[in-house]
């Protein structure tokens, strides 16, 4: 993603930060206002919008009767994609998903998959032959930094509001009937992101943040404040103490959003 | 054949192949194994085989890529057809992209990249055989492929990944324990900065777990650096000595 700053600009956001100020008059540790609606894409079988600040995320579920992987053959199966579709921003360009965007759906992926948020082992039909393949299609619609923590939130508000079809088996054929049930959810990983400036850690870069910062960590914190996932990312480096802060700041970060969005 | 074992640590607190929780798997390193490349290293760390090689600083390609103020470091991790059980297709998956991404952050840091504008870096890995921690194994067989190079760096970088089998943290995990153990952390240092260039975790920690799967790690990291440092020496005494 080729960005350009102004060394002006990038000095202000040093100097503030130093203070333990940022341009956008938040705290260092505080994220933007989150925003989130579910359902709004009636075709798919899960939907919701996320709002961080004016970063916004839009991800889409589908999920269809697909063949299980065989070292897991009484599992449904998750695939996670991610879109940063030229709308989004003057530096996203069409094509086929580039490092950034196959990251950042691994990113949400690995949250998701090793929190165990879905419960996969009912999402099987018949095993090792039929069973559900859920798809989380993240579309990044603006890009105003901390894709990561958008996403990830984005993709669970979606999954928590997944209805999957209700079937029956007949002559071995799958029939879907009518109605539908939720997707079965055990646990609400949330991800949380800083960016480490001039030495300093901040949670929830937005844009022009990321844009002078030398590294960020992303840690994802499942309900009983255990770290499920994490990824370092950008240029620079942590001290050991940093990531041990990050973490534990992540736990407190986690916490607080869980409790807002009472999950 | 991939059955999965019922116990990963004994009685005696031994894993799986013998080694107790702290203890790194039998490393070999070799620098100058390439003659066409600038810089190559070949590593064996348990029963991972892994090639790195190193070109540049070089024209940069495509050339619209090269900036005004610094080299570009360009990384491709790939991993041989044959390097796992169920033949790998040769095309770059999305795992590889990734760890090519993250493998070249963990690289960048200790690269005086402003040296040398306008030009590019290739730094090519090929995982000939994968047996666990085949992204640390590469990152410690780029950087001394980069040194190797001669290119002026702040530090060696050097990898080793801690994690959680059972209900102990461990050291260097082999591949049967990173898939059936509890959770896997790769961690790249520069040991003299005492800089963190890369840090990934799967699985499910505790804070204060990972907290000291992360230092064990590190501790890890530490002993291979010396073992970087003395291969790197030992190509070039050899030389020497043929010279002489």
């Amino acid at each position: 993603m080729a960005s350009v700053i102004t060394r002006v600009k990038q000095k202000q956001i040093e100097q503030l930060i130093a203070k333990g100020k940022r341009l956008d008059e938040r705290g260092l540790t505080d994220y933007r206002e989150i925003k989130l609606e579910q359902g709004i894409i009636e075709r798919a079988e899960g939907s919701a919008r996320v709002l961080l600040g004016k970063t916004e995320v839009l991800v889409g579920i589908k999920v269809e009767i697909g063949e299980p992987f065989p070292d897991t053959p009484n599992e449904g199966v998750l695939t996670v994609n991610a879109e940063l579709v030229p709308i989004a921003s003057s530096t996203f360009e069409p094509g086929p998903p580039d490092e950034n965007s196959i990251e950042l759906a691994r990113i949400v992926d690995r949250g998701i998959r090793e929190s165990k948020a879905i419960d996969t082992t009912k999402l099987c039909i018949e095993p090792g032959k039929k069973v559900f393949v859920v798809f989380v299609d993240v579309y990044v619609l603006n890009h105003d930094g901390n894709l990561i923590d958008a996403s990830a939130l984005a993709a669970m508000a979606a999954l928590l509001n997944t209805k999957m079809p209700n079937y029956e088996i007949e002559d071995g054929e799958v029939k879907i009937t009518s109605g539908n049930t939720p997707l079965p959810m055990n646990r609400h990983p949330i991800t949380v992101t800083f960016a480490k400036i001039n030495d300093k850690l901040i949670v929830d870069p937005w844009l022009e943040e990321e844009q002078v910062m030398d590294a960020r960590l992303s840690i994802a914190i499942d309900d009983d404040c255990n770290i499920c996932a994490t990824q370092k990312g950008g240029r620079g480096y942590f001290s050991p103490k940093q990531v041990s802060e990050a973490a534990r700041l992540a736990v407190e970060k986690a916490q607080e959003i869980r409790k807002k969005l009472d999950w | 054949m991939n059955q999965k074992p019922e116990k990963l640590i004994d009685k005696k607190g031994l894993r799986l192949d013998g080694r107790k929780a702290d203890e790194l798997r039998p490393i070999k390193i070799e620098v100058g194994v390439l003659s066409n490349a600038d810089g190559s290293v070949y590593i064996e760390q348990g029963k991972n085989k892994i090639l790195a090689a190193v070109f540049g600083p070089r024209e940069m390609h495509p050339k619209h890529m090269a900036l005004a103020d610094r080299t570009v470091l360009k990384c491709r991790y790939h991993m041989a057809p044959f390097s796992v059980q169920e033949r790998k297709s040769p095309a770059p998956s999305r795992r590889e992209i990734e760890l090519s991404k993250v493998i070249r952050e963990s690289l960048e840091p200790s690269i005086f990249l402003e040296y040398y504008p306008r030009t590019g870096i290739d730094v090519f890995i090929e995982v000939l055989q994968a047996d666990g921690g085949t992204r640390c194994a590469s990152i410690t067989a780029a950087a001394l492929a980069l040194a190797d190079a001669g290119i002026p760096m702040r530090d060696l970088v050097v990898a080793c990944a801690a994690g959680k089998v059972e209900d102990s943290v461990v050291l260097d995990l082999m591949d049967t324990e990173d898939k059936v153990g509890k959770a896997d952390v790769p961690v790249a240092l520069m040991p003299n900065l005492n800089a963190i260039t890369l840090l990934q975790m799967d699985g499910v920690l505790t804070v204060d777990e990972f907290e000291s799967a992360v230092n064990l790690a590190i501790d890890g990291c530490k002993k291979i650096y010396t073992m970087q440092k003395e291969a790197l020496r030992n190509k070039y005494t050899e030389a020497k000595e043929v010279e002489e």
